[in-house]
């Protein structure tokens, strides 16, 4: 069974209803949208994450009340370098809808999401613990999963997969 | 919603107040979580879980290996679930690839999916009632739970560590004499609910140590990413095998228990009928199997049976290219989420277009309904705290990967 393209016209995806409400809220938010293998990915820009977060989980029509994931994509050797993924889930209308921020690799920071879905404090500490990505105005950004004295980041695609010796 | 980011607990604030350290190494808490707990005489005041005693950074190690080479990793993520885990990569690996799966290796994937939730279902259930005293449910829970790995044993050769999906598939056709056992066991598991129930249900101590214990509404869970059992004791009506489904659940029929109350005894009541819906769900699996191949007509992807690599040259080649360089997925992303016995359990699968997986994510259902053990147990005593743990059902194999 031979995949259909995937779509990233924006025009096209116009009738999603996430989509829909954060193009008509601001246009610049979004810089990029892709329909691929029934699941749809939004790029928001990082200046903007947060308030596009509130935007889709107070949405009266299709509320993205749940928080399902939040993890990370390192693209070493690209600039930008990381994609900071959030997966939401409307439970009312069984809808999910995949959030993305690019970010650079000199000192990835983006504003954290803990004050909308509690949710995220586990999973913004365990990206920040596996990907050295910093989450501004997160309530105790800690490691999560390594030892509190650490050194690097393992998920980073520069870190070895036996680790350093 | 301030109140469900609490403090983190370091050093006490009140003189009145002292840390008190439990676990990691603590019968009850089922594994090797540790939590810091700042306690006022017998109440605790505030929560704190320390995790990641277990990391074994799992998604590193996916990064690594072949796509096929991963499903035995995700076995060792949620030990008491391994076909869930199984289900879920190799479900999300055919959405990468476009694989069409023949009809008797998904209702295979099904029939053995709720025998494994019954399986997890029965360790939680003797643990738990043997966290809070009654001892005896145990011994009963492993007696059918014995019976259960026995089946995987026949079907996968494994108890625990089944590793019997493959992408396209299954790894072998289930073995003469399988159905009857699980038919067998089937009929036989109703009854044994039963004496769980009598043991437990109208227990009048039971009833004093969950009704009303570690309670939590159906906001705040939602809030903080409960799933599963949790998020319905709570009142949520919301199962992804009925609301989401994935390898042919919208062809079975069951209910999908819930209930208002949120507390231990609602979510105790919540998995003992799933433990009944389960087994109704295997009997219609074994009832309407459905004849036919039991992987994907894809031999670029699935390994050729063992007959053909030994007759025909073509199936050998493909049996070395897929040995030795595993098979190329088409660059993409996939989020893939299954409804395993502790809830949302979802793989992030990225790949870049080689025969590696660029990075495999496991959303842990486990790591996200941790988060409400401090809500559960602040203001409470010390005691209920072990009943609040036993009652989300963790596994920190899952949350520390």
């Amino acid at each position: 069974m031979p995949l259909p393209p995937a779509i990233t016209d924006l025009e096209q995806l116009k009738s999603h209803p996430a989509i829909a409400k954060l193009l008509a809220w601001n246009p610049v938010a979004v810089e990029e949208a892709r329909f691929d293998r029934d699941e749809i990915s939004i790029y928001i820009n990082r200046d903007f994450i947060r308030q596009a977060c509130v935007l889709l989980r107070d949405n009266p029509e299709c509320p993205f009340n749940f928080l399902s994931d939040v993890s990370c994509v390192d693209w070493l050797p690209q600039e930008p370098r990381f994609e900071v993924v959030y997966h939401l889930l409307s439970i009312s209308n069984k809808e999910r809808v995949r959030l993305k921020v690019r970010l650079d690799g000199g000192s990835p920071a983006v504003d954290s999401v803990t004050s909308i879905w509690p949710a995220a404090n586990y999973f913004e500490r365990e990206v920040y613990d596996l990907f050295g990505v910093r989450f501004t105005g997160h309530p105790y950004l800690r490691r999560l999963l390594m030892p509190e004295d650490w050194e690097g980041y393992p998920l980073r695609k520069d870190y070895p997969v036996e680790g350093y010796r | 919603m301030a109140h469900l980011t609490p403090m983190p607990v370091l050093e006490p604030v009140e003189d009145r107040t002292m840390i008190l350290n439990m676990g990691p190494q603590h019968p009850s808490t089922h594994g090797v979580l540790r939590l810091i707990l700042e306690i006022d005489g017998e109440t605790v005041v505030r929560m704190m879980p320390d995790i990641g005693y277990l990391h074994t950074g799992i998604e590193k190690t996916c990064e690594a290996k072949f796509y096929q080479q991963v499903v035995p990793l995700t076995d060792r993520i949620d030990y008491l679930c391994p076909l869930t885990n199984n289900l879920c990569y190799c479900l999300a690996v055919e959405k990468l690839l476009g694989l069409e799966i023949p009809p008797k290796a998904q209702w295979m994937r099904v029939l053995l999916n709720e025998l494994t939730r019954i399986n997890s279902h029965l360790v939680w259930l003797g643990t738990h009632a043997l966290d809070i005293g009654a001892m005896s449910v145990f011994l009963y829970c492993f007696r059918e739970r014995e019976d259960i790995l026995r089946l995987f044993e026949m079907v996968s050769g494994q108890r625990m560590m089944t590793s019997y999906f493959r992408i396209g598939g299954l790894a072998l056709e289930p073995p003469i004499g399988f159905f009857e056992r699980a038919r067998d066991f089937a009929n036989r598991f109703p009854s044994k609910v039963d004496e769980y129930e009598n043991l437990l249900t109208g227990n009048p101590i039971w009833m004093m140590r969950t009704k009303g214990v570690a309670k939590i509404t159906a906001e705040d869970a939602l809030a903080l990413g409960a799933s599963g059992p949790t998020l319905r004791g709570s009142g949520v009506d919301f199962d992804l095998r009925r609301d989401m489904p994935y390898s042919s659940y919208e062809r079975f029929k069951f209910k999908v228990p819930t209930s208002t109350d949120g507390d231990v005894f609602a979510r105790y009541m919540c998995r003992v009928q799933e433990l009944r819906e389960s087994i109704a769900i295997v009997q219609q699996a074994l009832d309407g199997m459905p004849e036919g191949a039991i992987k994907a007509d894809a031999p670029k992807v699935v390994l050729p049976d063992r007959e053909k690599m030994k007759t025909q040259m073509e199936a050998l080649i493909y049996h070395f290219k897929i040995i030795t360089e595993g098979f190329a997925v088409p660059a993409g992303e996939v989020y893939q989420a299954v409804e395993s016995p502790r809830g949302e359990m979802g793989y992030y699968v990225v790949s870049d277009g080689t025969a590696k997986p660029y990075r495999v994510h496991m959303r842990a259902a486990c790591l996200a309904n941790l988060q409400t053990l401090p809500m559960m147990c602040e203001g409470r005593l010390i005691a209920d705290v072990v009943a609040a743990i036993g009652s989300i059902d963790i596994v920190l194999g899952e949350i520390d990967r």
